[in-house]
Order: structure tokens, then C-alpha cells, then sequence
């Protein structure tokens, strides 16, 4: 999904600020969570700055599906089933989850998301 | 332990804001041992004020039912040291509630004149993971607010006196049936 420069920058300039990293290391391949070091508790913050810098709502299941990942009709053996998968995708088209759907564990999902995604789920949801 | 970095409540309006003052004194240990010789209030206590007034103020929307911890420092920035005989005032004001977590932008005045600016961030333990942990019992909690003042000063935005929350007053009157003779 394309994402325009002044999403990417607004989307930048909230990570910068949340996440206290330079703003050359926020780029849309990096993962919020393996490269940019965010915690669990970044992302109610950085959830906020986004809402408020677009006038948008993120409900938190769009971006942490737990209803899913916590669900065991939907994991098996702590990876996510096929029909989970299924639900993910439908769930977070903006998401690139190539990676994660090669060896869906559970606990790995967190760490997927990318800049990338988050722009173009910013994107989705200002042009819904 | 005694944990109270701020002395009481000035002013406190349900869901808006609330200040409150704290007496720096050579009697608190951190202030006198912290940095021997050079005593002063830490600037981690100064924010520790803070989030009991912020802190507080949050809670207080839910009658106190909400798990409240401090989640982060988004921005924080001194301009001195408060040393012993100085005053502050703060004030802590709700710039968003969300479901899980709330924002507060917060103001110290040393004596008059700007101290530091802060903005916190605070988060709710959820009943899902934290369904059975209290962080602070009721009764005890109740006294910390009582000592305090919040109910003395607290309004809701209509100007109505705050109320002392149902669960609040029948935790006070267990702890005072089972400690009478």
C-alpha cells in the first residue's frame, strides 16, 4: 500500500518522540519492535500520538489482535493456525505478515509490525 | 514506609486537574542523604509528586477501582534544584483518557516561579493479567487521600464535593470493627 510523505513523517515524528530514537533510524523497513526498541508500554503512547496527530480512533484490536493470538481455536501448540492466519490477513490488510506466516508463532507477532505497516494502516484509516 | 511527595491538595477537579503543595525539609532523609552536604530534593522525588498528583487525579475517575502505575516520562525538564525551606506547587492537568491509559501534562512552581514541566503517561493493569493484584488496600488507601485533603478541596466540574468512594468507607469502618475491643 502506498504511503504518502506526509503520513511517513507524521508516523516519524511520533516514534521519535515516543520511542526517543534520531530521526534517520525510523525508516519503513524497520520493526517497531526489534529495531527501534519499543516495549510494550511505547505503544499506548505511540497509539495516542497517532489518534491525535491524524483525528483518527485505533481501536487496539486492529493492531494487537489478541482476540486472536490469545484464542485456541486459533493456535495450536502456541502457532497460529491456518484459519488464524486467514483472520490475521483479513484483519491487518496493511500489515506485511510474509514473514510471520513462514513460522506463525505466537509469541513472534509483536515483533513483525514494521514502519511500513503502521503508515499504511494510518493511511487505510484516514482514507476509510 | 511513608511515600508521600506531596504534603496535600490545593485544589482538585474530577477529570481536570488538581494542584498540590509539598514543603521541601531537611527532615526527609532523601533530602539530607541523597547528595551529602549539598542538600536538595532529588529530581526523580519532584516527578514522583508529580505522579501522586497526576497519578491520583486519574484514579480518582474510577472511585480508585482502576489499577494506576505510572507507565512513562515523556518529557521532563528542571530548571534548578528545591532545597530545603523552598516551596512547590503543582499541577497536574488530564490532557487524555483513553481505556487503557491516561496523559497528564504537569507544571511545578518553585516559590513563584517556573521549576519544571513534565508530561507522564500512565497505564491500567488490566483484570485480564492483573485480576488479582491490589495495589493498594482500601482502607489504607483512604487514609493516604484523607491525609491529603483530596477530599476536603475535591469538586466534580459542576462544583459538587467529590465523595468518599462506597468501597472506601466500608474497608474504614472494617478496620475499625475488628481493631475495637
Amino acid at each position: 500500500m502506498p504511503v504518502n510523505d506526509e503520513v511517513f513523517e507524521k508516523v516519524k515524528s511520533a516514534l521519535v518522540d515516543a520511542l526517543g530514537v534520531d530521526d534517520d533510524e525510523v525508516e519503513p523497513s524497520k520493526t517497531m519492535v526489534g529495531d527501534l526498541g519499543a516495549e510494550s508500554i511505547d505503544f499506548l503512547d505511540i497509539v495516542f500520538k497517532l489518534e491525535h496527530a491524524f483525528s483518527i480512533k485505533i481501536p487496539r484490536e486492529d493492531l494487537f489482535p489478541e482476540d486472536i493470538l490469545q484464542n485456541t481455536a486459533y493456535v495450536q501448540n502456541g502457532r497460529v493456525t491456518g484459519d488464524g492466519l486467514a483472520l490475521l490477513r483479513q484483519r491487518m490488510p496493511f500489515a506485511d505478515l510474509s514473514k510471520f506466516e513462514a513460522n506463525p508463532v505466537v509469541q513472534d507477532f509483536a515483533k513483525q509490525l514494521t514502519v511500513g505497516d503502521l503508515c499504511s494502516y494510518v493511511s487505510m484509516k484516514v482514507n476509510a | 514506609m511513608r511515600w508521600f511527595w506531596i504534603d496535600r491538595f490545593t485544589e482538585f477537579v474530577s477529570g481536570q486537574y488538581a494542584t498540590a503543595v509539598k514543603n521541601v525539609t531537611l527532615a526527609e532523609e532523601a533530602v539530607d542523604e541523597y547528595v551529602p552536604s549539598w542538600p536538595y530534593l532529588p529530581a526523580s522525588l519532584v516527578i514522583e509528586g508529580m505522579a501522586q498528583t497526576g497519578g491520583l487525579l486519574v484514579g480518582q475517575l474510577s472511585d480508585f477501582r482502576q489499577r494506576v502505575v505510572l507507565g512513562k516520562i515523556n518529557r521532563c525538564q528542571f530548571h534548578g534544584q528545591a532545597f530545603p525551606g523552598d516551596t512547590l506547587h503543582f499541577r497536574a492537568q488530564l490532557t487524555s483518557l483513553q481505556a487503557n491509559g491516561a496523559f497528564v501534562s504537569g507544571t511545578v512552581e518553585k516559590c513563584g516561579k517556573p521549576f519544571c514541566e513534565l508530561e507522564l503517561m500512565f497505564a491500567f493493569l488490566t483484570d485480564e493479567r492483573f485480576d488479582d493484584v491490589q495495589l493498594f488496600e482500601p482502607a489504607a488507601l483512604c487514609r493516604m487521600l484523607r491525609l491529603l485533603r483530596m477530599f476536603e478541596v475535591g469538586v466534580n466540574p459542576d462544583g459538587s464535593p467529590i465523595s468518599v468512594p462506597e468501597q472506601m468507607v466500608a474497608a474504614e469502618k472494617a478496620v475499625l470493627l475488628s481493631s475495637t475491643p
